[in-house]
């Protein structure tokens, strides 16, 4: 495949092999995870190093050319093969530093895993590797089900919880749904094709009605995975089911590779001469995600489903920034199709970081502060100092703070939305204004709900005896954060340097070239109107600190003193509650309520019920509110009653006798036969 | 090789036998009449095996013909006619599906499988096409054999008959492995034996062979 390809003669690249071997081994550690338990070190240190592995693969498929290498198994007359080019190396470095993160936190507490956690974790991520790295749709499908299956597993692990089995069982539906899609539109594209390497697709764009059918099938298929309203139904009750360290990997990586299939499909392979519509459901469905999942976020309750819910936002913001970048090269806007892929890349990495952290982090809270409801935790900035100054930084970086790592990404995203007023028709341009306005109203929306998030978790007083025990997390565990954290710094001062490290990448998805517009310590997009300048920024912002803080020490020379916090009027608390009134601190859903009120009753259907009692009546008067995401009662409930319907019919089916079901599959037979003999003529 | 050469007329003779006895089946209303001619068409099947085994020079399907011949044509039926002896079934079938609509189904089907097979094999010889057209209405008779009887031995030699056409299709062709068409006599032999036993046993439960007597004694009626 190599010739044919035409990039490396050698058709055994020592880097596909490497690649193959890690696969292997991480194969064998989930096997021997499922036989020994104990062996749950043993599994998450291979883990580890096959991250290690896969960033340096990544590296090396950034900087040199790609290589493809066919392996000798597969499926009769289609060998699965492997591809290592730059936009797959782009997304396996995210996979990597991901992984690495959460193998170094599985290794914390690999003493408490649980078999089926120890054994699913590895190959979810080789499942993951191989849909990134593979050369053809066999391979990627093959990779992409593996991860399913395997996330699946991982999900269903407190079993015991009917909720937990409840999500487990939406996220395999869909799964599932998300499989038959793209095998659907994989076969649909090899068939006028004529073959599933992505070379020969590459080489057959789809159009036409076919073009239409396979753009909705990916989108479907890859959305239904990443999150993509309306299909993210799943994704705020499966991605916090699962274990603290694979959710960070579900939320950073997983839905990275959907991503990545999406980039592949119907950037790279759909190829340059796609009509101007062909980004348009993408730009639309990504910004409608990324508000709608910012606003859950600022509502939520549960600091894994809150950080779920940013990732539905941060997956529309990256899906925007593709959408956008097939609007700019059917418009023929060579630089700013490039400049938007650039900050879907990047945003793509700085999420997969900080979100990775973030997770962790709140896995380090379940674990010891034993809560993830934010209305028993707080304070535990005291108890959990390493921790909370971790989750400080990576909470910044998710409110797209300069010169953390979520701003530049998202700030490119939307110099680029700005730069696209005039592109076609009136309507696109309202949409693009419109796009513009959703895109600020998310990274507006997600900045609240971080300072909600970290607010709530970390400052003011313990809400219970729990938290105020709290204690650190293990060192291995501050080790994985602190990683994250230190990451999100550097992703965050060096957009320039890694826009050019993706400079190969951006071009494999838009054969466009971004180098020019990004310098050592310079963003520059269009031409140099506007720059950002992150290094400097922080120079400033550190020499502004350093400024206030001397300045504070030189005119306030009396030492600080610690006093009791003020308990916002109310009286003292009575001393069967040591930690204060519960109601002295604000909760949740009232650092909530002003958006919920604001923004919720359109889009969540928030709700708030006052019951006042008879007068007379001694009973309390009740405050009821909260909110409901639509996709339930507008998507789910239907289906569910669909499917009951269908079962009640089938069910029927049962009760006919021993000849009706023979003259049913005869008949179906039959019909069939006519059908093939119809088709001949 | 078309009409007018020996090997084609002959195996075509061969398997319009074979279709003629899945007509007969059809419209038999005494079960001996059935199992005799069930048996026939096992015999024709056993000789146009050995036929196209000489045709095509192929030795496996002498054996395939050889199995056939004595297993189809002479073991089974006799197993059949003992078991339906020592029930005492030789009253008549009855038929689920008048003779009248049954045949006109039945000649529609051997004209649906030749305007399905014949452009599907368009590709092999005229005599792998008439081959396979016959067997596919073979099997397409026998399934109605089975659907059209209320009789329990009915449905028994409906499974056969389709069982026949099956191993009709596959002397056919060119070099099918042996492995496969023994595997196929020997899951022959297991269906009977299963057949057998449950005949004995629905007998013995129902004192009848009708399998409606079935029906109110299915699991989980709601």
């Amino acid at each position: 495949m190599g010739a044919i390809l035409g990039v490396n003669e050698d058709s055994h690249p020592p880097v596909l092999i490497l690649f193959t071997c890690l696969l292997a081994g991480l194969v064998v550690a989930g096997l021997a995870g499922a036989l020994w338990p104990k062996a749950g070190r043993g599994v998450a240190c291979v883990c580890l190093l096959a991250a290690l592995g896969f960033v340096a693969i990544a590296l090396f498929g950034l900087l040199r050319a790609p290589s493809a290498m066919v392996l000798p198994i597969g499926p009769p007359g289609q060998a699965l093969s492997l591809v290592l080019d730059p936009l797959a190396a782009w997304f396996l470095l995210i996979l990597g530093l991901s992984a690495a993160a959460a193998s170094l936190y599985a290794l914390a507490d690999a003493a408490h895993a649980a078999p089926r956690v120890v054994a699913g974790f590895p190959l979810f991520v080789a499942g993951m590797a191989l849909s990134l790295l593979a050369g053809d749709g066999v391979t990627l499908l093959l990779g992409f089900e593996a991860m399913s299956l395997a996330s699946w597993v991982l999900v269903g692990y407190g079993h015991a919880d009917a909720a937990n089995r409840q999500a487990a069982r939406l996220y395999l539906c869909f799964a599932l749904l998300s499989g038959l899609c793209l095998a659907a539109a994989l076969a649909l594209w090899a068939a006028s094709a004529g073959g599933i390497g992505l070379d020969v697709l590459r080489a057959a764009p789809p159009d036409g009605w076919r073009a239409a059918v396979i753009l909705a099938l990916v989108l479907a298929g890859a959305g239904s995975k990443a999150g993509l309203v309306p299909l993210h139904g799943w994704l705020p009750l499966a991605h916090p089911a699962a274990p603290g360290h694979v959710s960070a990997l579900m939320s950073s990586a997983m839905v990275k590779v959907a991503i990545y299939v999406m980039a592949r499909l119907l950037l790279d392979c759909a190829g340059p001469a796609q009509p101007l519509w062909w980004g348009v459901p993408l730009l639309a469905l990504g910004a409608a995600s990324a508000v709608l999942g910012a606003l859950r976020a600022a509502l939520e309750e549960d600091t894994k489903v809150i950080l779920a819910c940013s990732t539905i936002e941060n997956v529309g913001l990256i899906v925007a920034a593709l959408g956008l970048a097939a609007i700019f090269r059917a418009a023929d806007l060579g630089a700013l199709a490039a400049l938007a892929t650039g900050a879907a890349l990047l945003h793509a990495l700085a999420h997969s970081v900080f979100k990775a952290g973030l997770f962790l982090a709140a896995a380090a809270v379940l674990t010891g502060a034993g809560s993830r409801r934010l209305d028993s935790l707080g304070g535990l900035i005291h108890a959990m100092p390493a921790t909370a100054a971790c989750a400080g930084v990576l909470a910044a970086a998710a409110a797209a703070l300069p010169p953390l790592s979520g701003f530049a990404g998202e700030w490119l995203l939307v110099q680029s939305l700005l730069a696209g007023w005039r592109i076609g028709p009136l309507p696109m341009q309202v949409g693009l204004a419109a796009a513009v306005a959703l895109v600020g109203l998310a990274a507006a929306l997600a900045a609240a709900a971080m300072v909600r998030l970290y607010g709530l978790v970390f400052l003011g007083r313990p809400r219970g005896p729990r938290s105020a025990a709290a204690r650190e997390a293990p060192p291995l565990a501050r080790a994985a954060l602190i990683g994250c954290a230190g990451l999100t710094v550097l992703i965050g001062l060096a957009p320039g340097p890694l826009l050019r490290l993706a400079e190969e990448a951006v071009r494999t998805a838009v054969r466009q070239n971004i180098a020019d517009q990004a310098q050592l310590f310079l963003l520059a997009p269009g031409g140099g109107a506007t720059a950002y300048a992150a290094p400097l920024l922080a120079l400033l912002l550190a020499a502004g600190i350093a400024a206030l803080y001397l300045g504070m020490r030189r005119y306030s020379p009396a030492e600080p003193v610690l006093g009791p916090a003020w308990g916002c009027g109310f009286l003292p608390a009575p001393p069967e509650l040591p930690f204060g009134d519960p109601l002295a601190q604000p909760s949740a859903a009232g650092f909530g309520q002003p958006l919920r009120r604001m923004l919720g009753s359109s889009v969540l259907g928030a709700r708030e019920v006052v019951t006042m009692p008879e007068p007379g009546d001694p009973a309390p008067a009740r405050l009821e509110a909260g909110f409901a995401d639509p996709v339930f009662a507008g998507l789910l409930a239907p289906l569910a009653a669909l499917r009951d319907w269908l079962a009640d019919r089938a069910e029927r089916l049962r009760d006919m006798s021993l000849r009706r079901c023979l003259s049913l599959s005869f008949g179906t037979l039959v019909a069939l036969l006519a059908l093939l003999a119809w088709l001949e003529t | 090789m078309g009409f007018g050469h020996i090997p084609f007329d002959v195996s075509h003779a061969l398997a319009g036998g074979m279709l003629l006895m899945s007509f007969v089946l059809l419209y038999q209303r005494r079960v001996p009449g059935l199992i005799a001619a069930l048996a026939t068409q096992g015999g024709l099947l056993g000789l146009a095996a050995l036929w196209q085994g000489w045709a095509q020079g192929a030795a496996g399907l002498y054996l395939t013909g050889l199995i056939a011949l004595v297993a189809k044509a002479v073991l089974i039926p006799w197993a059949l006619s003992t078991l339906v002896r020592r029930l005492g079934m030789h009253g008549s079938v009855q038929t689920a599906l008048g003779i009248g609509p049954s045949m006109i189904a039945g000649v529609g089907l051997a004209a649906l499988a030749l305007v399905v097979a014949l452009p599907v094999a368009a590709g092999g010889s005229a005599l792998a096409q008439e081959d396979l057209a016959v067997a596919l209405s073979v099997v397409l008779l026998g399934m109605l054999v089975m659907i059209a009887r209320r009789n329990a031995i009915g449905q028994v030699v409906g499974l056969m008959s389709m069982e026949n056409g099956l191993i009709l299709a596959a002397v056919g062709v060119q070099g099918l492995p042996l492995l496969i068409e023994l595997s196929t006599a020997a899951l022959l032999l297991v269906l009977a034996l299963v057949a057998g036993v449950f005949l004995t046993g629905i007998r013995e439960r129902f004192d009848s062979l009708d399998v409606a007597f079935l029906e109110d004694h299915r699991g989980e009626r709601r």
